[in-house]
């Protein structure tokens, strides 16, 4: 076989016609393409599938020293909820705070604070990682979710645990701010390290932290780990909340799965 | 696969005719340089790395600074792009340790839509152009994974074919003559004839470190910023010293995948941009005729 430049140049240059398209539509308003849509939707999902399978129940995230500890853990997000029912209960040390506990579940109920402190206790100092890309070192301690959940016995078409907080995100939504909620699954929710956390550092959480219920999910960011929890709903789906992606970040276009 | 598609197949030997007339004829001398497996997967690799890139600034924007250990230091980073006013001027900078380098209108400050804007990287290289996080995720996921499947592929079809023994590590010979080698280079002298039936040994040598070394550890260093993936393989976190080492050396990874990038870019431009874009297009490549002596 012989090669003449010649007949090889028409189709170089349609190859690099080609590929400049390519590359341009990858700098323009691609994300407008249903499929381009689809398949930036779905890689989530993809995320989410690879790192159940290879993640067991058992696997926990890296415990750190007391040393370790970040001098200042950074408070993202709501840090001081406006909501006036939320400010008069912490004025009064959240001495009225409930916990409610419902959705799919055998016997709904309500916790107070006290309760959920003598229910059995988990304290553990790990890593907060920020889809930001920063990393804190916390000491944190709460009752494991499981015991909270099994107390309340999850029906069988449960699949998703929804949290929903006092805090309300003012994001210029004509309709006033938006609730703020967050959803992880059943592994998540079971994991042993999955605790409703009312301590940081020995002490009651502050309010920026998340006063006086927050989640830790320790195989996932930190936007999944809800601040301000007043409701916790067993669910078989999320969509007829909020925008239906599963929490307040998840609609505004983070991705539902956050293992990575 | 036919014979004619193996790597650095023997020569065909044409006269040139579609040299324009009134040039000097000269003899080409085309061999099959690159198989088509080469030849797709650079082209995807170089989408992929195009697209990793632009989104990966996207990400890094969210949060302009580099650590180093297990955990973000707020108040003194050792690396951090950021914006302040001067004399009453915003001005944009990069900080390293405690020198200041002053880079408005590129990084820290720059014009996004005709308006001053403060992000660490430009709109112009980011992916979104806007502040978009979670696109920017999404993107980099995406193609994150086009990369490592399209990179399997071109693995695997490389020990199976020992396109890496054969061509990735130099011979004997050419340890030999690495100087005098590097000197060429140095005066962009290009092997032609004989000499340029194989790789030279800085190609192998350089190709062979970005393949199983730089690319390897920008992954894996990204895999560790991954809180699910850190529970899964603890060691990578020991491996790097904590996620933000992870984190820092995704980045400079992935500034090294850039530097090796423009030398290659420059060198397939100096070294003949038509035969090069060829031989990874078509797969014929132009080993041309042994040159004399120079001058």
């Amino acid at each position: 076989m012989v090669d003449r430049p010649t007949t090889r140049r028409a189709l170089l240059a349609r190859g690099a016609a080609a590929f400049a398209t390519l590359g341009l539509a990858g700098c323009e308003n691609v994300t407008d393409i249903p499929l381009a849509k689809r398949i930036l939707g779905g890689v989530g999902g993809l995320n989410r599938r690879v790192q159940e399978a290879i993640l067991g129940q058992e696997q926990l995230a890296q415990e750190y020293e007391l040393g370790d500890v970040s001098t200042s853990f950074y408070a993202n997000g709501s840090t001081d909820p406006d909501d006036k029912h939320y400010k008069a209960m912490a004025a009064k040390g959240f001495d009225s705070y409930k916990l409610v506990v419902d959705g799919l579940v055998e016997h709904p109920y309500e916790l107070t604070l006290a309760e959920l402190r003598a229910m059995p206790a988990r304290t553990q100092i790990t890593r907060h990682d920020c889809v930001e890309g920063w990393s804190c070192i916390g000491q944190w301690t709460g009752t494991p979710l499981q015991g909270v959940l099994d107390r309340a016995g999850v029906k069988p078409t449960a699949r998703y645990v929804v949290f929903h907080c006092f805090d309300t995100m003012d994001d210029g939504d004509p309709s006033g701010p938006t609730p703020f909620y967050g959803s992880i699954d059943l592994l998540a929710a079971r994991h042993p390290q999955t605790i409703l956390a009312y301590d940081k550092g020995g002490k009651p959480l502050e309010v920026k932290y998340g006063a006086p219920l927050r989640l830790r999910v320790e195989r996932q960011l930190g936007y999944k780990m809800t601040k301000y929890i007043r409701r916790i709903q067993l669910m078989e789906d999320f969509k007829d909340i909020g925008q239906g992606k599963g929490g307040y970040w998840e609609d505004s276009g983070y991705q539902w799965y956050a293992g990575i | 696969m036919s014979s004619a598609e193996t790597e650095l197949d023997d020569p065909v030997v044409a006269n040139d005719d579609a040299v324009p007339k009134g040039k000097e004829q000269r003899l080409v001398t085309l061999l099959k340089r690159h198989s088509v497996v080469v030849r797709v997967t650079h082209w995807i690799t170089v989408l992929c790395l195009t697209m990793l890139l632009m989104s990966g600034l996207q990400i890094f924007n969210a949060r302009p600074q580099l650590d180093f250990g297990i955990k973000t230091d707020f108040d003194h980073p050792p690396v951090a792009i950021d914006s302040d006013k001067v004399d009453g001027r915003a001005r944009g900078y990069v900080r390293i340790g405690e020198h200041r380098f002053d880079t408005t209108g590129v990084l820290g400050l720059s014009t996004f839509e005709g308006k001053p804007a403060e992000r660490a990287f430009p709109s112009w290289a980011t992916l979104p152009g806007e502040q978009d996080l979670g696109t920017g995720r999404a993107i980099h996921f995406v193609f994150a994974w086009l990369f490592v499947a399209n990179g399997l592929v071109y693995l695997v079809w490389g020990f199976a074919t020992r396109h890496f023994r054969r061509d990735f590590l130099p011979s004997r010979t050419q340890w030999r003559h690495i100087g005098g080698e590097i000197l060429d280079h140095a005066r962009l002298r290009f092997p032609q004839g004989e000499k340029a039936r194989q790789y030279n040994a800085i190609q192998k040598i350089t190709y062979f470190s970005v393949v199983f070394v730089l690319l390897p550890l920008l992954v894996v260093a990204g895999w560790t910023m991954s809180p699910g993936l850190d529970a899964a393989f603890p060691f990578l976190l020991h491996v790097f010293g904590g996620r933000q080492t992870a984190r820092s050396v995704h980045f400079l990874a992935a500034f090294g995948v850039v530097l090796f990038v423009v030398v290659h870019v420059a060198l397939v431009l100096l070294s003949g941009l038509f035969n090069n874009m060829r031989s990874m297009v078509t797969g014929w490549y132009d080993i041309g005729q042994e040159r004399g002596t120079h001058g």
